[in-house]
């Protein structure tokens, strides 16, 4: 169990491009911290520093307050999933398994290894496969091995690089929920880095948005979310990801390619003196005109537009409308869409709407926009003209606040579980990794 | 694919080819070997019915030849195992380092490696010689194998920094970060997978230390030394009137059976595809 804390991490390459540039973050004890960003964005450069694979150019790391910048990776006792897994081929699950218990010579008996792996072996379903190959198993089976390898030994903290990317979807989702839950049980703190915005969303407790190598935001899933710092990390969270429309504002109003809307007064004001805007739009934010409720509706503005087309997909479904922005703001859309990732961002609006909506591509229909939740960007410097701090602020305590109570819930339903197996006779092993 | 028979035709003839033009030298060393001395020249492929012997294998083994042959098929065992292993541990570090670490002049050592296994060897011997003999080292095992290393060395660096390029890196960061050592981490992650690449490696650097000739005879006078190859062309017939070269051929055969026996017993080895599932496969 440990705290982590990076202050001023830089990471320059010989040719001084900085991959990782003046990163600063505390991590908790017990806390789940993803680091995301699109690829080349210095998040896996980071996770390495982390756990001593990469020097450190400058500024420092703690583990447990300690200073670990020049000690050896074997020496900062972190344990690391890697994203192909890194299992040794010669060797069974077994011995996969208890290869870090092994390098500590003289540390454990041979029954404690024993013990140590069944007990992971259990934890992950592997029991039936410690006799054979990683190249005999499955991808979801080798990634277990790679985790049991992570959790068999006391390490102070779980690193885990891309874990899920070699999974095909079905296994993602499965696996996600494992890690998920292993993490609140084992209530070890952990650092994982992806690219898949949805385990940054479900996973952490915490996420750190990553671009050209620059902290952007760092915060709960639900701030990242509704207080975006900025326009890149308001597009890079959230699938399908937010709209951006630019507008120009006029007597309280928004002029805006869809039509003009009309804002609340305080959000028009934060955007006093700015000629051009950049309006972020989530999708579900829209709605069909029709199905709003009428207490609801003054919320919000109504316009009028037409949808290229609509894809249903049960729950709910999207709407496509098109626009036409002027030259200069389709140079900026097509830059942030290069930031994240994406060829070209279409001059398009996705909408949400309700799956009963009779809406259909090429009629002109009216959609109504719930306005007190959209933001405002500035158009050169991204920044969020309408971030409420304080509210962001309360969401990631709320969070914090949740894992810890999450951790507790876990601990106490493990020991429950352990009273019970001892009265029953039951050997403990099961819980050996978990201790 | 249509023409798959075809084709499969052709190779299958071209293969047939290769292994004639290739095998047909063995084959009539082989026959050349069973051939009485007054055989030899009977203008057959096969010695003649009848006349077909073992005399020559008896006379290297067991006859005339003996001293001659035996020892140097114990000097070119002797030899060729100690500078094959040598070059294989020397290399394994050298090119482990080469596919792994950044250092300034890996290049060098590489372009280096390079030259010195395409520099004559027949340039170098006459002063090799020389300085042999000043030093002590003429006629001695170490005075071969030192020459040998040179051969043997440059090609089982490059052929494993080839091999050990291939092995996923993350293995050995793995392992470290699972508490190794570099030298554990090389030692526990990196060599068993290198197994096969080295054992290929080897054989390739025994055959050539298996097979020179230049040195062999250039650098040793006596039997304390001399490897078979070397020895060979001391024969001598029964008389100055007859040839050796059925004793040759015999000899020839024999020296032919550890190759042989060597690619048999560690094929599986080269071949294994042991670093599959590696990583994620």
């Amino acid at each position: 169990m440990a705290s982590i804390r990076l202050k001023n991490l830089v990471k320059k390459y010989g040719d001084g491009f900085p991959a990782v540039n003046d990163i600063s973050i505390d991590i908790e004890d017990g806390e789940f911290i993803i680091l995301v960003g699109p690829s080349g964005c210095g998040k896996s450069t980071l996770l390495r520093m982390i756990v001593g694979l990469e020097d450190i150019t400058s500024g420092d790391l703690y583990i447990n307050d300690e200073r670990v910048n020049s000690k050896a990776p074997r020496d900062r006792n972190l344990a690391m999933v890697f994203q192909n897994y890194a299992l040794y081929p010669h060797l069974t699950v077994y011995e996969n398994i208890a290869f870090p218990l092994r390098l500590a010579k003289g540390k454990h008996s041979e029954e404690e290894v024993d013990r140590l792996v069944t007990g992971a072996a259990e934890t992950l379903e592997l029991t039936d496969h410690l006799q054979r190959k990683p190249a005999n198993l499955s991808g979801g089976q080798r990634q277990r091995v790679a985790m049991g390898r992570a959790i068999v030994r006391q390490a102070d903290a779980f690193l885990f690089d891309e874990p899920l990317s070699n999974l095909d979807a079905k296994l993602r989702g499965q696996m996600r929920s494992e890690i998920s839950q292993m993490q609140r049980r084992l209530g070890t703190t952990s650092v994982y880095v992806t690219h898949d915005q949805t385990e940054a969303m479900t996973l952490g407790d915490r996420v750190a948005v990553l671009k050209k190598g620059e902290l952007q935001q760092i915060a709960s899933p639900r701030e990242l979310y509704e207080q975006p710092v900025n326009l890149f990390v308001a597009g890079f969270i959230g699938s399908p990801s937010m709209n951006f429309l630019p507008a120009t504002i006029e007597g309280g109003k928004l002029q805006t390619a869809l039509g003009a809307l009309d804002i609340p007064a305080d959000r028009a004001a934060k955007a006093e003196g700015r000629k051009v805007v950049l309006v972020g739009v989530r999708p579900e934010f829209f709605e069909d005109a029709k199905l709003v409720d009428e207490a609801k509706k003054p919320h919000g503005s109504t316009f009028t537009a037409t949808l290229t087309h609509t894809e249903w997909l049960g729950n709910e479904q999207y709407g496509y409308i098109n626009f036409d922005p002027a030259p200069e703001v389709r140079e900026l859309l097509n830059n942030l869409a290069r930031e994240m990732d994406a060829d070209e961002l279409r001059p398009q609006v996705v909408v949400t709407l309700d799956a009963a909506s009779r809406i259909r591509g090429g009629r002109e229909s009216e959609i109504w926009l719930d306005t007190r939740k959209l933001h405002l960007f500035d158009a050169e410097t991204g920044e969020n003209l309408t971030r409420d701090a304080e509210a962001g602020a309360a969401l990631t305590a709320e969070a914090s606040e949740e894992r810890a109570e999450e951790i507790e819930n876990a601990r106490q339903a493990e020991s429950a579980q352990h009273e019970q197996s001892a009265v029953t006779g039951r050997s403990g092993g099961s819980h050996a990794a978990a201790s | 694919m249509k023409s798959t028979g075809r084709e499969k035709l052709i190779w299958t003839i071209i293969s047939i080819a290769v292994l004639i033009y290739a095998l047909f030298p063995v084959a009539s060393i082989f026959a050349t070997s069973f051939k009485a001395p007054g055989d030899l020249t009977n203008g057959n492929f096969l010695p003649t019915p009848g006349l077909a012997t073992l005399d020559n294998y008896e006379q290297i083994l067991v006859g005339d030849a003996q001293g001659l042959f035996l020892s140097a098929l114990r000097n070119s065992i002797g030899i060729s195992l100690i500078a094959t292993f040598i070059a294989v541990v020397l290399a394994t570090l050298c090119a482990y380092a080469i596919a792994r670490l950044d250092f300034p002049g890996k290049k060098l050592i590489l372009t280096t490696a390079l030259a010195v296994s395409i520099f004559p060897v027949i340039s170098i011997v006459t002063p090799l010689f020389n300085l042999w003999r000043n030093i002590g080292l003429y006629d001695t095992w170490l005075g071969l194998i030192i020459p040998y290393l040179s051969l043997t060395l440059p090609i089982s660096i490059w052929t494993l920094a080839a091999f050990f390029r291939q092995i996923p890196w993350e293995l050995e960061q793995a392992a470290q970060v699972d508490g190794a050592t570099t030298w554990q981490a090389f030692r526990k992650a990196i060599v068993p997978l290198a197994a096969p690449g080295v054992f290929t490696t080897a054989i390739i650097a025994f055959f050539i230390a298996w097979n020179d000739f230049v040195y062999g005879i250039s650098l040793t006078s006596t039997e304390a030394a001399r490897p078979v190859p070397a020895a060979l062309a001391f024969f001598t017939g029964a008389s100055q009137f007859e040839s050796p070269t059925g004793a040759i051929s015999a000899a020839a055969i024999i020296v032919t059976i550890p190759v042989v026996l060597l690619v048999l017993l560690f094929q599986r080895q080269i071949v294994s595809g042991l670093t599959q599932g590696a990583v994620k496969g």
